[in-house]
């Protein structure tokens, strides 16, 4: 796919960081750029080339770190600490030294604990907004910035957003533009040391490959071709649940209270 | 006749101006890198180089051989005497004689090309071109008849001042196409940049009948450096040896005539590429190419000069990426110019340093560098072609006659079934053979046609280190692109592990079995059988007989196709075009298989998974489309124990 030449869509004084993790390749293993955060580095390049900085927390010395260099990036700046500890801490007092106007990030990691919080810890830590699963930035202006969110089956929902905020990049964004061996290999480290907290939690835990979770089958109760085609390709859609908005809060919990029993998440 | 002192003036004149501009052109090359070449030892072999090497190529056309041997040959001969009879002045009949003669023999030589070019093929370029026939005309007729008094024919002082005038000004003429041209860019150009291209050609394995195939390695240790390019960016990142070959063509378009992307109506034409690297290399427009344009494409845009970005105005990238690597176009250049080094050294420099390849080119890269085979398949599933193979897998045995090389065939439906066949065989034959099993990679091929390097030398090291840990006498694969890299690529990586390992083509060994009877064949009738010569096994590896001795050994008469042996048509299936998939008018597969079907073949014999997978790419009906391995054994008579 080409990937649009759309270089600085906006003015020079946007402050963008995309933050980097070590992904891993689903087949083989091997570590490699992630997906996600190849598309926050490419969303990140597209918005504003020059004064996007790529930020990383763990071993400078990884080899995938190069791989998102290689898509023409001068450096890659890395607080450095060992990649089992927890990155919330040195990233947010990084961030808070740097006030940014947008942080982005991959919705999860590949490999790690790969549970998604991070930009949703930053995001608390700095007292900004979070937007989750973002597409694409149409613009800035004004310091507000109007996004288009991904939602399911290719719909989109348009916000407006004040800046600075952070946002995980969905995979419905612009797919992160080829690496080159060069680039790669030239690139600057920039290292900068850190004060990391060992992930307490962590070290305790055993890692293993996940098994596939049972899906739940679909009734199909289609009577025309098109309405099976449908119930073929469409991915499942939340109907049945209901928007509660006014009700009062008490209201609100004991539908969520009774839906989970129904569920049978809750005995 | 008159002015005695105007004709020696006029042709020392032509020649200091000849000499000038043979140090400008000279120059212009050596703003190329250096290169390891003997300089004294290539001067001395050139002139063996142009009547061997050179000359058994142009003599692939009869017409054309002789008529340059006349006219070529008779200009050299010339130009030596009228030195030393009209402007050194000695006085001997027998130098004038001998000077007419030869002068005669350039004329006839010239009435040739003068015919030829009445009715000129398509592929010849025509403008300038067409007034070299009446240069060569020019200059050896006023020179006759200059000539003339010096042998005694005519008294001393024949002819008037106009005689002496209209002389003078075909022998200006004819002078400044052949010595004032031929080093300041006229169609001459190809005798003095061609003849020291042959003295300084960057494969001199090539002459002597050699073969010199392999691409050359990247010097990825200066990768890091700030400032440093890999690939070719601009016309001074050639070696000056491959400016000097670019210079050295004579625009025949026998290139162009073989070109299959040229041919599918994509946008590359070999000489048009060639006379686009001497506009670079000389600075300037593509205005004055009179030959055929890239399809598709206008000339008089490309702009370029030696430090300019080829890409960014002279070329199009896409030109680039139509090459299939067939290498027919080197095959067929009388001036044995290097076509396919050129074109990637250029796409190194696209995906190396640009990260521009196109369409599919950057995920299989990825796919590559992530699991070691282009398709993004788990690295421990390649050897689950074989589960029911009961294969010895080298991990386990250490030691083995034949390693068997399997490829990335093995992760293709289509290609197990001749990976199956030849494993049939080698069973049959009692072979002593194994495979590496998960620890094979890919050999490198499509990464390295695409223009990464890195990811060749990164694969090709891996699958070296691999292999020294085993002891195997040979190497056989049933990938000719597999077979290629480890005979001829694999050797410049500083490695040598291969160096007493022998690599084969299974058809080559197939056929080595057969001929010691350790196989025994049923006759075949299939009808109308030809034969698909893959590229990587002929051209690039010289391999034409094997395969047509197998079937020549199931009682199978070749319908041989027009474009077959050197001159095979590709299957549009290397060099990564399916991965870049540029578009054209046409589809090279087709084109392929409307050449098999005039000879009314009903079945294909093919050497390659690869063009198996083109050639059945081709909608039905067309012929059945099988590997050598797989007719074999279909033809095998199992022994009943």
């Amino acid at each position: 796919m080409q990937h649009k030449q759309t270089e600085q869509r906006f003015a020079n004084d946007l402050n963008i960081v995309s933050l980097i993790s070590v992904g891993k390749h689903p087949q083989s293993g091997r570590e490699r750029r992630a997906e996600q955060d190849g598309r926050a580095v490419e969303l990140g390049m597209s918005l504003n080339a020059e004064n996007l900085t790529v930020l990383h927390a763990g071993d400078p010395q990884q080899n995938a770190l190069r791989s998102y260099a290689g898509m023409g990036l001068n450096s890659i700046r890395v607080l450095e600490m060992d990649p089992a500890a927890d990155a919330i801490a040195p990233l947010s007092s990084y961030l808070k030294q740097h006030s940014p106007d947008i942080v982005l990030a991959g919705v999860r990691a590949e490999s790690g604990e790969s549970s998604g919080m991070v930009p949703y810890q930053l995001a608390e830590q700095l007292g900004w907004p979070l937007v989750s699963r973002i597409a694409d930035i149409i613009s800035v202006e004004g310091g507000v910035a109007e996004i288009l969110q991904a939602l399911p089956r290719g719909q989109r929902r348009a916000l407006k957003v004040r800046l600075p905020f952070v946002a995980s990049v969905d995979n419905a964004a612009q797919e992160a533009r080829q690496s080159a061996f060069g680039p790669a290999s030239r690139a600057a480290l920039d290292l900068q040391s850190t004060q990391s907290t060992t992930d307490v939690i962590r070290d305790e835990w055993s890692e293993a490959p996940a098994r596939k979770r049972p899906k739940r089958l679909k009734k199909v109760k289609a009577t025309t071709a098109a309405e099976r085609f449908k119930a073929a390709t469409a991915k499942a859609q939340s109907d049945g649940g209901k928007v509660m908005k006014n009700e009062p809060a008490a209201e609100q919990a004991q539908a969520i209270f009774d839906l989970l029993l129904e569920e049978g998440v809750l005995r | 006749m008159s002015f005695e002192w105007l004709h020696p003036v006029l042709i020392a004149t032509a020649l200091v101006l000849a000499a000038v501009g043979a140090v400008r052109r000279v120059n212009l090359w050596r703003a190329g890198q250096a290169d390891q070449i003997n300089l004294i030892a290539g001067l001395m072999a050139m002139p063996g180089r142009y009547l061997h090497d050179l000359h058994d190529i142009v003599e692939r056309d009869k017409y054309m051989s002789k008529t340059h041997a006349a006219t070529g040959g008779g200009f050299v001969l010339s130009a030596v005497l009228i030195i030393l009879v009209h402007m050194l002045g000695i006085n001997s009949q027998i130098l004038a004689w001998a000077l007419m003669a030869s002068l005669v023999l350039m004329f006839v030589g010239a009435l040739f090309v003068f015919k030829r070019r009445l009715d000129p093929p398509s592929r010849i370029s025509k403008g300038p071109w067409m007034r070299l026939p009446k240069s060569l005309l020019s200059f050896a007729g006023a020179f006759f008849v200059l000539t003339l008094p010096a042998a005694g024919v005519l008294p001393e002082g024949t002819g008037g001042v106009l005689l002496t005038l209209f002389l003078t000004a075909l022998i200006i003429w004819g002078m400044g196409e052949l010595f004032f041209g031929m080093t300041w860019g006229g169609p001459m150009k190809h005798a003095f940049a061609g003849a020291l291209h042959l003295a300084f050609h960057r494969r001199q394995e090539r002459f002597g009948g050699g073969r010199s195939t392999g691409l050359k390695p990247v010097d990825l240790s200066v990768a890091a450096d700030q400032g440093s390019v890999l690939g070719v960016a601009k016309p001074t990142d050639f070696k000056w040896t491959q400016l000097l070959g670019f210079d050295a063509c004579v625009q025949c378009g026998k290139c162009e005539a073989m070109c299959p992307a040229f041919a599918a109506g994509q946008p590359l034409n070999p000489k048009k590429l060639i006379q686009d690297m001497v506009v670079g290399l000389a600075g300037g427009s593509d205005a004055k190419f009179a030959g055929s344009a890239y399809p598709g494409k206008e000339i008089g845009n490309a702009k370029g000069g030696p430090n300019q970005i080829i890409t960014e105005g002279l070329i199009d990238p896409e030109t680039l990426w139509s090459c299939t690597t067939c290498r027919a176009c080197v095959e067929e250049c009388p001036m044995m110019i290097e076509h396919v080094d050129a074109v990637v050294d250029m796409r190194r420099y696209l995906t190396m340093e640009k990260g521009s390849t196109p369409n599919k080119g950057a995920e299989v890269l990825d796919n590559i560098i992530a699991t070691d085979n282009p398709n993004g398949y788990a690295p421990a599933s390649r050897t689950n072609w074989a589960a029911d193979q009961n294969l010895n897998v080298l991990s386990d045995v250490k030691e083995t006659e034949v390693l068997f090389w399997v490829s990335d065939g093995a992760f293709d439906m289509r290609s197990q079934r001749i990976l199956r066949s030849f494993v049939k065989l080698l069973k049959a034959a009692d072979v002593d053979f194994a495979v590496l099993g998960d620890e094979e990679l890919d050999c490198g091929d499509v990464a390295r046609r695409l223009g990464d390097d890195a990811t060749f030398q990164s694969l090709a090291k891996r699958n070296l280190e691999t292999m020294a840990k085993y002891k195997f006498k040979r190497i056989v694969t049933t990938d000719p692109h597999a077979y290629h890299c480890l005979r001829n690529e694999y050797n410049d990586l500083g490695f040598d592990g291969l160096k007493d390992v022998e690599v084969l083509h299974h058809t080559t060994y197939l056929n080595e079995l057969v001929q010691q009877g350790k196989l025994k064949l049923d006759n075949l009738s299939a009808g109308t059988v030809t034969y698909h010569d893959p590229c990587y096994l002929g051209r690039y590896n010289g391999e034409y007989e094997a395969p047509r001795e197998l079937l020549r050994s199931l009682g199978v008469e070749i319908a041989e196709m027009e474009r077959s042996g050197f001159r095979s048509r590709c299957c549009g299936g290397g060099g990564g075009a399916p991965i870049t998939d540029i578009p054209g008018e046409r589809r090279i597969a087709d084109m392929r298989m409307e050449d098999v079907n005039t000879t009314g073949a009903e079945l294909v014999a093919v050497g390659c998974q690869q063009c198996t997978a083109m050639l059945e790419g081709v909608v039905e009906p067309r012929p059945e489309v099988k590997d050598i391995a797989e007719i074999l054994a279909g033809q095998l008579i199992e022994e009943m124990h």
